[in-house]
């Protein structure tokens, strides 16, 4: 489904990813780890089209990047760690616009719209302006929007940043939730336990190059810190 | 340990939306940005305040013979609507910007350049509805009217070119640390043949200039504001690209 080969990313002499190859088999869960700087952002924004490769190819559903930028965006889902949503707008509003941009036509957009606020549990605040919803609410809002056109591949560039443990604990029961659905999905996180307990397979990023990629259930979770450790040079980490 | 990619077949892809039409997210993006606007009020009441404001010192500050007015007024007409359109253009891709929002635009697969018709018409909108209330208000401090047709296409023409050039380099702008700064540096001097030619035909109208002396300048704006509109179109996919 994703398929990364020498993928490099130079910002004027700066490289920040260095031949970098990965792939992602077509329903799976990938948490992609890496301390800060190791190029999660930069590799995120290459696969989501925002950003054009210095090198190597890019692969999602079998279309090119950058060359067929147009058909892969119709693939993707987003939620990013700002929910990319309109304070002014309600919530529903703010989804019939990302739907009008995704060429879904009015009747469809309406049944959509309902779906995926009942099941992001915002049905009853559809009305309300997102300026009045906390932040957990509004990545909830985001997964709505970024699920709405029922894309093939989600990525989700760590979208925990800045909820508390209640609304964290609702994000996970929602990303499991959406998982089931046969989605791809790739998730940057620095949070190692929550993404090894979501994911199906398991990435560590270091210095713009893949040090590990495997299964997450060949990995003993409390073993996961010193692996991280190891493929990063950290000197710990929790 | 890495696996083996199994790539989407063209029919399931083919069953994605392939997005919107150019016209239809076009009227979506600047539908947004009323209804947006009209609810936080956040670019207009700043545009109208400017706007209020500068004409009120231009009319203390200028004491004008009627033969005075019409030669000045259209000039004091036109500055005061480039500056406050400048007010709207900086906020208007900035908001986007600064909540995550422009990438969330570019995400869509959608036309590039109708994303920029649908900023440029919401900015046009904007200025608009200054420019209605500037011509409202200078006719009845100065004692001149304005409502003339052939004045209101050249405001129309000038309005036209101004946001086109404006929200192509606010887009430009819009990532830089000194953005409120850089945009009038930018803007003023593109920007400096359509005001002046927007100017000079408003005054000759105003004047009473036989129209042969003046219909020269409402054609070239004519003819500047469909090249920038397909430069516009045709650049804005570059300047977006990161």
């Amino acid at each position: 489904m994703i398929e990364i080969k020498g993928l490099v990313k130079a910002f004027g002499y700066m490289p920040v990813l260095r031949g970098l190859d990965l792939q992602v088999e077509r329903g799976s869960f990938l948490a992609l780890l890496g301390p800060n700087g190791s190029g999660k952002t930069t590799l995120m924004r290459i696969l989501t089209a925002l950003s054009k490769p210095t090198a190597g190819t890019v692969l999602i559903g079998g279309w090119s990047l950058p060359a067929e930028a147009a058909a892969v965006r119709a693939q993707l889902g987003v939620v990013a760690h700002q929910p990319l949503l309109y304070d002014d707008l309600t919530a529903a509003e703010n989804l019939h616009f990302y739907g009008q941009l995704y060429g879904l036509p009015r009747p469809l957009r309406q049944g959509r719209v309902a779906e995926v606020l009942a099941r992001v549990g915002l049905g009853a605040r559809a009305d309300d302006l997102v300026r009045t919803f906390s932040r957990g609410m509004q990545q909830r809002l985001a997964i709505a929007r970024a699920i709405l056109h029922r894309p093939h591949v989600l990525f989700f560039d760590e979208p925990y940043t800045g909820l508390d443990q209640d609304a964290a604990a609702m994000l996970d029961a929602l990303l499991r939730d959406v998982a089931r659905d046969g989605h791809t999905i790739v998730m940057t996180s620095h949070d190692l336990a929550r993404a090894h307990a979501l994911s199906s397979h398991m990435a560590i990023l270091s210095r713009g190059k893949i040090g590990f990629h495997g299964l997450s259930s060949d990995i003993r979770p409390d073993s996961l810190p010193a692996l991280y450790a190891e493929v990063t040079g950290a000197a710990s980490v929790r | 340990m890495t696996r083996i990619a199994h790539k989407t077949t063209v029919q399931e892809a083919s069953q994605q939306p392939a997005g919107a039409p150019f016209w239809r997210v076009m009227v979506a993006l600047t539908a947004k940005d009323l209804r947006a606007e009209l609810r936080g009020r956040e670019l207009i009441n700043a545009m109208l305040l400017f706007s209020v404001l500068a004409v009120l010192i231009f009319s203390f500050a200028l004491e004008l013979d009627r033969q005075a007015r019409a030669t000045s007024i259209t000039g004091v007409w036109w500055v005061t609507v480039v500056f406050a359109g400048m007010l709207g253009l900086n906020r208007s891709l900035a908001s986007e910007k600064d909540r995550g929002n422009l990438d969330a635009l570019l995400l869509a697969p959608v036309a590039r350049g109708a994303l920029f018709f649908g900023k440029m018409f919401s900015n046009l909108i904007f200025m608009w509805i200054v420019a209605a209330l500037l011509t409202l208000l200078i006719t009845v401090l100065f004692n001149e009217t304005l409502f003339l047709p052939w004045l209101a296409a050249v405001m129309l023409l000038g309005t036209v070119g101004f946001a086109t050039v404006g929200t192509l380099l606010s887009s430009m702008t819009v990532h830089a640390r000194a953005r409120e700064t850089l945009l009038p540096i930018l803007l003023l001097p593109v920007s400096l043949p359509i005001i002046l030619s927007a100017v000079r035909a408003s005054t000759a109208i105003l004047s009473g200039a036989p129209q042969e002396d003046w219909i020269a300048w409402p054609q070239m704006l004519l003819v500047a504001d469909i090249v920038l509109l397909a430069l516009a179109y045709i650049l804005f996919d570059f300047v977006v690209e990161e």
